[in-house]
């Protein structure tokens, strides 16, 4: 990608293969992850992942706004994604913008691929995404609080859905690109698979890579997203492990 | 008979198709529907091209004007690019805002045209940081069979290759002179279908798919953009035999563009 401004490209990939952060080339961002962090929500989640912080609430399944997109046959999901205005260093003008509303979609069709929606026909589910602090990845992380909290909201699904951008910084295939990797770097490629199926149901990409590099990003992406499914079990184990109580954010 | 049944009807019929390797039209799996490109369709536009893909039309019209370099990239012109469904294309369209259907194939679109640095946008700057071109991307879809992102795309690099930069009009050269373009990103999209993976979806195609998948290539052998839409999945596996489509499809189509092919 690389902006075509004349601005300072940072160092993205030391001599020794270490990252700008320090990170090898296979290593996530610090990541923790809280099911049940909202009091109103059905289900809700909070995920820190390096510099992100996003919470995602699921309300329903519940009656249909607006009525005309209401499904005989099955539920409807219905994502936002919204950024803060005061998530990232520039002021972002708030309100739905392109970018949000492509991603909203992918993501309500990567979750419709794992929801047993045909459960509920002539319902909603709800799912609210809101990234109060941005530093690349923002979409896999989404998914990982939207799908944890729908599994707190205790919608039944396949399965959980592990994300994570991969890409090529610095001439290597990387797992989780930070911001100046995702900047500066040569290609992005966030996805999210299916861990018992291995199949991938949100895939995008921007930038340049050969059929040899994606082969190796996918791979990439697949073992970490293989880890973040373990974390994703372990949030939801220690939030009913005991009786769930009352928490907040 | 609602459209809802008739619709549900088709689906389970397409389905059964692709399990014995058919489709409803009589193609074959990784067989696109004839393709013609009409560059020069539009005149008032500096560079447009008239793409059908089957029964999909879509028409990209190209237009520069000065303006004003964005303030991070103070070196370069601006490029953005936009699809419309226009209500005309298809019975399911109302007017109003934007559909995120029609948001989609916008961003899908405009993020292969970027990534694959199709047009050198430093040589759209005129005065660094003060005025540079602006060069706008409009796709219309006319008729909507289906594979939206594949036809808008070739429209637009159709109507890239066919651009003059009307700085005479401007006041800003002596003349005219053509945009030159670097690369011919293309895209090509695919659908599971069962256990099929098809190229080259038709509307029904669409509706009746367990997930979408985009891969836009360029000349030199690179993969610059992919997107997965819909509902359903794919294997690492089917991503990657897509990739191989892709490529052999794509050459073929740029050439359909540039004029240099059939």
């Amino acid at each position: 990608m690389g902006s075509v401004g004349a601005k300072e490209v940072p160092v993205l990939l030391s001599p020794e293969g270490l990252r700008i952060d320090g990170r090898r080339v296979d290593e996530l961002r610090a990541i923790r992850i809280r099911a049940g962090a909202l009091h109103h929500a059905d289900g809700s989640a909070f995920v820190e992942w390096g510099a992100n912080k996003v919470m995602a609430a699921v309300y329903g399944p519940r009656e249909v706004h607006p009525r005309h997109l209401q499904q005989n046959t099955k539920a409807v999901i219905q994502c936002k994604y919204n950024m803060a205005a005061f998530s990232v260093d520039e002021r972002k003008r708030p309100g739905l913008d392109r970018r949000s509303q492509e991603i909203s979609k992918v993501i309500a069709e990567a979750l419709e691929s794992v929801v047993f929606v045909e459960e509920f026909p002539r319902t909603s589910i709800d799912v609210y995404i809101e990234v109060l602090q941005a530093n690349a990845g923002t979409r896999c992380a989404g998914i990982v609080a939207a799908s944890v909290a729908l599994a707190d909201a205790g919608i039944p699904m396949v399965d959980l859905l592990p994300a994570v951008a991969v890409g090529k910084a610095g001439g290597a295939i990387v797992l989780d690109l930070k911001k100046e990797e995702d900047n500066f770097g040569e290609a992005d490629l966030p996805m999210a698979i299916v861990p018992q199926s291995g199949r991938l149901v949100l895939l995008q990409m921007e930038g340049h890579l050969t059929r040899e590099e994606l082969a190796q990003a996918l791979d990439l992406g697949v073992a970490g997203c293989r880890h973040l499914h373990d974390l994703m079990k372990q949030a939801l184990r220690e939030r009913y492990a005991s009786a769930p109580t009352e928490t907040a954010a | 008979m609602s459209e809802e049944v008739t619709a549900e009807i088709l689906t389970t019929h397409i389905l059964e198709l692709a399990g014995s390797g058919k489709r409803l039209d009589g193609r074959g799996a990784d067989e696109y529907r004839p393709i013609s490109v009409e560059p020069g369709f539009v005149v008032t536009a500096d560079g447009s091209g008239l793409v059908r893909i089957g029964d999909t039309t879509a028409v990209a019209g190209i237009k520069l004007e000065p303006g004003k370099p964005f303030p991070d990239t103070p070196n370069a012109g601006v490029l953005t690019t936009n699809a419309e469904l226009v209500p005309l294309s298809s019975p399911i369209f109302e007017p109003g805002p934007p559909q995120p259907g029609a948001i989609e194939v916008s961003r899908v679109v405009d993020r292969a045209i970027r990534a694959a640095e199709t047009i050198d946008l430093t040589r759209l700057c005129v005065t660094p940081g003060e005025k540079s071109w602006v060069c706008y991307v409009d796709v219309h879809i006319l008729d909507h069979g289906g594979n939206l992102i594949d036809a808008s795309l070739l429209a637009a690099l159709t109507a890239l290759t066919h651009t003059v930069v009307p700085a005479q009009r401007f006041g800003i050269a002596d003349a005219d002179f053509p945009l030159e373009v670097r690369h011919q990103p293309v895209e090509c999209t695919f659908v599971r279908l069962g256990d099929a993976i098809v190229v080259d979806p038709t509307f029904d195609e669409e509706r009746a798919c367990q997930g979408r998948i985009t891969v836009a290539t360029d000349e030199a052998g690179q993969i610059v953009a992919m997107q997965k839409g819909l509902i359903g999945a794919f294997s690492p596996d089917d991503v990657k035999s897509v990739v191989e489509r892709a490529f052999r499809h794509g050459d073929r189509m740029r050439a359909i563009a540039t004029g240099k092919g059939a």
